[in-house]
Formats: structure tokens, C-alpha cells, sequence
């Protein structure tokens, strides 16, 4: 973004303190301005004013102009699945944070029957993988026309509609592209793609619909000139392709393109500010069989999720390849500032009694939600003690020095959690077994080592709960 | 006015067909009546130009009630475009991209792991790693001399592998040395780690004496640079690659690990008398990583060429977003002139087998989506976690899995602009 300081935009807010904007003042909030996470239109204030005198309005537009992010964001789709692409402010995530994840699309070839049409439509809808507290899931399909037959286009372009995600376009004739917009327009899709050959009959496929447009062309001279020309007459919606190249010196190409485009687009070239597009599907030229096509496309989806890609085309809809990248790709756009604990404290899972077993696991939020889920799947009524390691997971803060017998005895203390179960055992995880003598001198519980992974506890307490009288470890 | 003659007059302005305009029968123009009709007409204003003023005003003439359908709209929006003439370009606009250009002052060191006869060792061939200027894979700022390379684990005793990865190795699990050839004749690994675990007090507690044979029996086995790497034990591991270094005289071998909190200055006192490299290990944060580095060249008088580090590689979905900025800030701190970080990264790509997607048979979680076999994820979990972190700046990656090592030694070989290979086909024909 252009502002620098939370000064340059304090200077056009009311600083009245008013805190209608949810921040106790103009400051603060200009300073949550800078670091995004704020909107101008939380000033209500100045919203209000901006509607009846024109002083206010630019005031607005400036501080809008000054927030905004260095890569202009694209909308594909609409209502609640609508998917939000590029919008990104640094090239290093340590330096901010990156913003829109890469949305994944997945290959949609208007050659197949309408049967495969819907399993593959079904597998992107229902796609899930838990994980931190919730589900990931896949943004959308890429309709693409193979048969080069219009009407086929757009009769599957139609189909794939109904599932109600966003779609992005793919055929280079105007001609098909034209009769897919005339029944999915007003549902946004990208369309995909605009090149030397044919953009004047995609410019304007693009103003006619107003629908975002992708540019493609290997040559950074061009994909520039192509978004230059787009612009000037009034198309704003453009994400761009630098083409990808699966294999060799094609790859190396690839990789500088796409580094060069956003590096120079965040450092000083507006002109290319835009999303970029990634085609990892792009692998499936490639010689080999599907497991090796797979595998590759995975790998260029790794590639280019770390470096700068806003949108992706896949093909491989097999669990083994979209769980690696759905992973990473939460990973590398969570946001660094953020720590990623839970709160302290007792947690009743499902409905536990006064005989139920006792666990203990850290706030680590990957940890915590790790175990919680585990549990739950697996129906187990039970108390979980979450320790507080100040975020770090149970194999670091038993080496650090977080998890500790004392921390342990504390927290026990303060959860009162003798006062809800009649025994004392308490189940600690196999990865802070080598505590197990001096939690149980600290606190006077008999401790049991679980297993290594929590999705193992079911079967470990099948044969370990309830415990037995005597000694067991 | 008949349709033929509006039909002329397109034509005039080579226009063939008006989509979302269509002319049937005799004098009737219908005009499909989307929501949007004025954008329609503004595009094909900008596009026709004159072609559809006048279409609006042959419509009129027919009876048409134009005005009254766009609310008396269009007449000043298409006059207002036929004033400023303003049309489509007909050409693009040419624009020429100039790519940023990004110029480090500093210089990560070179590292030689591994010593020839000539240079008072018995390695067939040396690895040197470093001496990037510019992040990762980034030719276009600087040449980069080195490309990463792989050492693939090696263990003293056998270890509960993963069911993927245990089929490769059940066969040579019991010989360190055979198990030593086989990952660099078969799986074609640059360097082999040794890992001496057997000497962890809660495991076998094998004594030094008797652990370091096993390095000599590598040695004796394989002709490559090699790793050996202690238990983890704090008390035991300095005394031990102590002992390392000085049977390996020599050698250049990397001994792993020195940390903050184990006798680092024996390590890597022993480095220096007997000619080894020592690999500085912290737990994600680049502060103890710089200061680990400067008591050991600061301190210990370690040289910077023998001093590689290991800032902790949490994989795939266990913290690699801490693990990748981690060694991104490391390598770009350096990279601005940091000579406390300006080392090679190393990293224990290994860990991705810890992470339960890669190696459960499928998920304990009732709604998720079926995992899919292991078989094929597990290595896939391995090689996104090496990829990931070769572009934050690894230069050493420590693997296990030899479909893993064999794609992330084709990237890097892509990547790093050693292979011709291309392929020319468009995805856009792929069935």
C-alpha cells in the first residue's frame, strides 16, 4: 500500500475519537488501517459526511487510494462461494502477512459425459480436510472446452453452474467463450484467456459481460501491453498468465516470469499489478503415467503457492495431491502475526462423568484442535486439561521447558479438576512420557503415557481404560 | 427502411452479427431484453461506432421505441463516444516490461563437505555448498555457483519406519554400510547421513568407542561426503562427535549437531583439530541461531567455511509457516550482510514423516474427505516439505524417502538450470 505511516492517514480522519469504528482512536484506527486490519468504511463518520459534502468524499477516496493494496484484488464468483484473488502488499509473508490464499480450480473438459461431469464436480464441492479448528476446503471448477463446439461449451458451462461455486472459462474462441457468457455472465467467472491472437474479441467479451479477464502470454513484454490496452479502456478485472511450463528450462522460465511479474508489479510497475494465474495442470503434457502427472502437478502447485500464484488450474482431484496443497497453502497465508494458541483451561469432551479419563494436551492450536477432533470422531467422553506452552507443541515445550510437572500440578489446581473425576489417573501424551515420574511426585496422580498420536487414542483406550487396579504405565 | 437495407448499413461498418441483438421478420427488431442492455449497447457503441447509432436510429425510423426502452440513455452515450471518437484500439498498446533488478551486497560462505587424498582425506569427490547472492533459484539477480544437494539417513540400529518407507530399506536395516551403499548406488543420495541413535542412553547406550566403528564401516562403504549425527543426548552427543572427528581425520565431515545447550565449544574444537564442519542446530528463531553462530566462530575460533546450520525444519502442516520464514529471514538477513547468518542451510526434510498425513493409513476425522493411500502421500508430504524450504534457502536436505529424494532432485536440477529437457505442448489440448 502506498501509506507508509498511520500520520499520512490520520490526517484526512475526522479525529474526533470517536470510536464508532470499533477503535478507542483516530490513531489506532489508522493504524490498523495500515496493517489491513481495518476497513475506511468502518469511519462511519466520515462515510456519512463523504454522502452530502464533496470535501469528505475525497477525503475518503484519498485514504481508500492510500490503503490499497500494492496487487489490485479480483472477484471470481458470487455470494457466499465468491472468491477474492490477489490483494497482496509484500513479496516475504515475515515482512506483513500474504492476504487471499491461492484459489484452487479444478479441470472441468466439456469431452466428458455428463456422468463424469458431476463426479468431478462432486469430488470439488465435497472436498474436506480438517485441520486447526476447521475445514479447508476447494474453491471452484475450470470449465474447459475441448470439443470446440459452442454449444457443447456451453451446455456444460451450464451443468457445472448449478453446484453454485466459481468457474473459471477456459477456451481461447471468442466465439465459444461468447456462448458460455450468455448464460453464466452473471455469475462472474474468469474468463481464461485473452492473447496476442484473439484479445480484441476478448476485450470485448470482457466489457460486454463484465467479467474478470485473463491475459496470457509468454512474453512479459506482451501480457504487459495486453493489460496496458485492457486497462485504458476501462477493464480493471485482470489476472494475469505468464504461461506455465512443466518441465526443464520451461520450469526455470516459468519461475523467473512469475517472480519477475510480482516482484517488479509490488516494487514499481503498476501496469502489472495484477493476480497471477498458475497452471499446474500443465504437468499432464508431460510423458509418464498418472501417479508421475499427479506427483508433478503437485509440485509445481508447491512451487508457485510459495511464490506469488493467486489462482491455480488442477487437474488431479485425488485426496493424496489436493491435501499436501490445501495444507501448504493455509500454511504459507496464515497470518504470522497472529498467534496460533487456544485458551487454557478445562474442556469437557462430549459428556464426561465423574469416572471419565483425564488428558492433558498444550494450547498449541494445531495440538489442541489435533486432539480435540480426535477425540470427538472417535465419541470419547472425557476431560482434556489444555496446558498453557505458550503456543508451542508437546514435543518443543517438553524439550523447552514449557510443559512442565509444576505447570501440570498448577493447572490441575486451578481447572479443580480432582473435584470432577474420582480417580486420579491422568493420561499425558506418549511425547511428554519422560515427565511421567515428575508429575506424578509433583501432583500425586498415577499418570498414564498415551500414545505418540492422538489419533490412536481410541484403540489405546480400549486396552488401557479403565485402568485396572494396580500399577500400569 | 427494410431489414436488407440495415443490414447494408452494418455491413459498411463490417459488422456481421449483433450479439444480443436479433433482426427477425419483416420490420421487427427485438432486442433480447437482459437486464443489462445499456452495457451491451455501450460495447458495441465503442466497437461500431457510428454502426450502432445508427442502428438505434434506423430502429427509430422502423418505430422503434429506443428511447423509451433505455430511458433516453442512449442517445448522449453514444453521441458522447462518437464525439471523442473514442473506438477499441485496433492495435495493443505496446508496453515494455522491465523486470526489477535485485542486488545483494552480501555472500553466503562456501562450505566443502569431504576431503580427497590430495586434501588429506579418502573421499572419491568433495560437495561444496553456498555461495548464493541472491535468494534461491533467482538467476536473474546472480549466479548462483551451487545447486542443494541430498544425504539420505542412514541409522546404526533398525528403526520403526513408516510402512512406505520401511519396504526399501527392511533388507539392509541390520548393516549400516550395506544400507550406506544402497542409498547412494540405488537412490542416488550426493551425501549419507549416519545417525549413531544407538548410543542414547534410553536406547542401547552403545559406548563411543564401539559407535564410531560404525562411521569407519560408512566410510570404508561409500566414497561420498558423509553426515554423522549423535542421539540427541546432550551429555553424551560432544564426547561422541568428539570421537567422530578425530577417527574421521580429516574427512570434512558434518558433525550434527553443536547446540546452545550442549557443549558446543568441544564440538567444535574437535571440527578444528581434525579438519570437520559443524552443523549449528536452533529451534526456529534466528536470534539463538546468530548467537549459536558467533560462539561458535566467535568463541571457539571455528572458520566460517566450516560452519553449516540447521535452523529446525518443522514440516508440512506442523509449523512449516514458522519453519520456511525462519530460514527466509535468515537467508535474506544474510543476503543484506548479516556475516552471523551467511551460512548453507540445512535441513531435516526427514521430519515429514511425523506428521500423521503422511504416514496413517486414513483419517481419524469422521468428515474428512478419504485421505487416499499412503503409500503415495507419505513421499508426497516429504517432497513438499523439502520444496518449501528450497526456496526459502536450503542448501542441504537431509530425506528418507527415495521417491522423494529422486523429484526433489529433479526440481532442483530444473530449478537450478541443469536440465535441457521441454516439453512444448499446451495444456489447453490435454484430454
Amino acid at each position: 500500500m502506498k501509506a507508509k505511516s498511520p500520520l499520512e492517514i490520520y490526517k484526512l480522519l475526522p479525529q474526533t475519537n470517536c470510536g464508532e469504528c470499533g477503535f478507542d482512536t483516530c490513531m489506532s484506527f489508522a493504524a490498523h488501517l495500515l496493517d489491513r486490519s481495518a476497513k475506511p468504511t468502518q469511519c462511519k463518520p466520515l462515510v456519512e459526511q463523504a454522502k452530502k459534502d464533496e470535501k469528505a468524499r475525497k477525503k475518503l477516496q484519498q485514504i481508500e487510494e492510500l490503503v490499497a493494496p500494492e496487487i489490485a484484488e479480483v472477484v471470481i464468483g458470487t455470494g457466499d462461494y465468491a472468491v477474492k484473488i490477489g490483494g497482496e502488499d509484500v513479496l516475504h509473508r515475515h515482512e506483513l502477512t500474504f492476504y487471499n490464499p491461492t484459489a484452487f480450480f479444478y479441470d472441468i473438459p466439456d469431452t466428458l459425459d455428463d456422468k463424469e461431469i458431476d463426479e468431478r464436480c462432486s469430488r470439488v464441492v465435497e472436498y474436506r480436510k480438517f485441520y486447526v479448528g476447521k475445514f479447508l476446503t476447494i474453491e471452484g471448477m475450470a470449465v474447459r472446452c475441448v470439443s470446440g463446439d459452442a454449444k457443447r461449451f456451453r451446455d456444460v458451462v451450464k451443468k457445472v453452474a448449478g453446484y453454485g461455486r466459481p468457474m473459471i472459462l477456459v477456451s481461447l474462441d471468442p466465439k465459444c467463450m461468447r456462448s458460455a457468457l450468455e448464460v453464466v455472465a452473471d455469475k462472474r467467472p474468469l474468463i481464461y484467456a485473452a492473447t496476442e491472437d484473439n484479445w480484441r474479441e476478448f476485450l470485448k467479451l470482457a466489457l460486454e459481460f463484465k467479467v474478470p479477464v485473463t491475459l496470457r502470454s509468454k512474453d512479459l513484454n506482451t501480457l504487459k501491453s495486453l493489460a496496458v490496452t485492457f486497462r485504458k479502456v476501462g477493464v480493471k478485472d485482470i489476472v494475469l498468465d505468464p504461461v506455465t511450463e512443466p518441465l526443464g528450462e520451461g520450469l526455470r522460465g516459468t519461475f523467473e516470469r512469475v517472480i519477475q511479474l510480482r516482484r517488479t508489479a509490488i516494487h514499481e510497475d503498476k501496469d502489472v499489478a495484477y493476480p497471477i494465474m498458475v497452471t499446474p495442470i500443465s504437468a499432464w503434457v508431460i510423458e509418464g503415467d498418472d501417479v508421475a502427472k499427479a506427483y508433478w502437478e503437485c509440485v509445481i502447485g508447491a512451487i508457485f503457492i510459495v511464490k506469488y500464484a493467486d489462482v491455480m488450474i488442477f487437474k488431479s482431484l485425488e485426496p493424496w495431491t489436493i491435501m499436501p496443497l490445501v495444507i501448504l497453502r493455509q500454511n504459507i497465508y496464515t497470518d504470522p502475526r497472529v498467534p496460533v494458541q487456544v485458551e487454557p483451561g478445562l474442556r469437557k469432551i462430549g459428556n464426561p462423568d465423574e469416572n471419565s479419563p483425564v488428558m492433558i494436551t498444550t494450547n498449541f492450536a494445531l495440538t489442541y484442535y489435533t486432539v480435540e477432533s480426535d477425540l470427538t470422531s472417535a465419541k470419547i467422553d472425557c476431560w482434556l486439561l489444555v496446558l498453557d506452552t505458550g503456543g508451542i507443541c508437546v514435543e518443543a515445550a517438553v524439550a523447552g521447558g514449557k510443559f512442565t510437572a509444576s505447570g501440570v500440578k498448577e493447572l490441575m489446581k486451578q481447572t479443580k479438576i480432582e473435584e470432577k473425576v474420582k480417580h486420579r489417573y491422568l493420561i499425558i501424551p506418549g511425547l511428554a512420557a519422560r515427565l511421567k515420574g515428575a508429575i506424578e511426585d509433583e501432583t500425586g496422580w498415577k499418570i498414564l503415557v498415551g500414545p505418540i498420536d492422538s489419533g490412536r487414542i481410541k484403540g489405546w483406550l480400549e486396552q488401557n481404560w479403565p485402568p485396572k487396579n494396580g500399577d500400569r504405565s | 427502411m427494410k431489414i436488407d437495407d440495415l443490414f447494408k448499413l452494418l455491413k459498411k461498418y463490417n459488422v456481421e452479427e449483433l450479439e444480443g441483438v436479433r433482426i427477425e421478420g419483416d420490420i421487427e427488431i427485438e432486442i433480447e431484453s437482459g437486464a443489462n442492455i445499456l452495457p451491451i449497447i455501450q460495447a458495441l457503441a465503442q466497437e461500431l461506432g457510428m454502426a450502432a447509432y445508427h442502428l438505434a436510429r434506423a430502429s427509430k425510423i422502423l418505430g422503434f421505441p429506443v428511447e423509451q426502452l433505455f430511458g433516453g440513455e442512449l442517445k448522449p452515450e453514444i453521441e458522447k463516444k462518437l464525439e471523442k471518437k473514442e473506438e477499441l484500439p485496433r492495435e495493443l498498446i505496446k508496453a515494455e516490461f522491465k523486470p526489477y533488478k535485485a542486488k545483494f551486497p552480501g555472500k553466503i560462505n562456501e562450505v566443502t563437505l569431504g576431503a580427497t587424498p590430495k586434501e588429506g582425506g579418502t573421499r572419491k569427490y568433495t560437495i561444496t555448498v553456498g555461495g548464493e547472492r541472491s535468494l534461491p533459484f533467482y538467476f536473474f539477480d546472480a549466479e548462483q555457483p551451487h545447486l542443494p544437494v541430498i544425504t539420505i539417513d542412514v541409522f546404526d540400529k533398525p528403526v520403526p519406519f513408516p510402512k512406505a518407507v520401511r519396504e526399501h530399506y527392511e533388507d539392509v536395516m541390520d548393516d549400516p554400510a550395506e544400507w550406506a551403499k544402497k542409498v547412494v548406488k540405488d537412490f542416488g543420495a550426493d551425501m549419507v547421513t549416519i545417525h549413531l541413535i544407538s548410543t542414547d542412553p534410553l536406547l542401547d547406550d552403545t559406548p563411543i568407542h564401539e559407535a564410531v566403528k560404525t562411521v569407519e564401516e560408512v566410510l570404508q562403504a561409500v566414497k561420498c561426503p558423509i553426515v554423522v549425527g549423535g542421539s540427541g543426548n546432550k551429555e553424551k552427543d560432544p564426547p561422541l562427535l568428539e570421537k567422530v572427528a578425530e577417527v574421521a581425520e580429516g574427512e570434512r565431515v558434518l558433525l550434527a549437531s553443536a547446540t546452545l545447550d550442549t557443549d558446543w565449544e568441544r564440538i567444535a574444537n574437535a571440527a578444528k583439530k581434525h579438519n570437520q564442519v559443524v552443523l549449528a542446530w536452533t529451534q526456529l528463531d534466528i536470534n539463538s541461531q546468530k548467537t549459536l553462530n558467533r560462539y561458535l566462530l566467535k568463541k571457539a575460533g571455528l572458520s566460517p567455511n566450516s560452519l553449516v546450520m540447521d535452523p529446525t525444519t518443522a514440516p508440512l502442516g506442523y509449523g512449516i509457516d514458522y519453519a520456511f520464514s525462519n530460514m527466509e529471514r535468515i537467508r535474506l538477513a544474510a543476503l543484506k550482510g548479516d556475516v552471523d547468518l551467511a551460512f548453507p542451510i540445512s535441513s531435516g526434510t526427514t521430519n515429514a514423516w511425523g506428521a500423521r498425513e503422511a504416514w496413517m493409513k486414513e483419517s481419524p476425522i469422521s468428515g474428512d474427505t478419504s485421505w487416499g493411500p499412503r503409500e503415495l502421500r507419505g513421499p508426497l508430504w516429504e517432497i513438499v516439505t523439502g520444496l518449501t524450504l528450497a526456496l526459502a534457502g536450503v542448501d542441504i536436505f537431509m530425506m528418507l524417502h527415495p521417491a522423494s529424494v529422486a523429484v526433489l532432485k529433479d526440481v532442483i536440477s530444473m530449478l537450478g538450470g541443469k536440465s535441457k529437457e521441454s516439453v512444448d505442448k499446451d495444456w489447453l489440448v490435454v484430454a
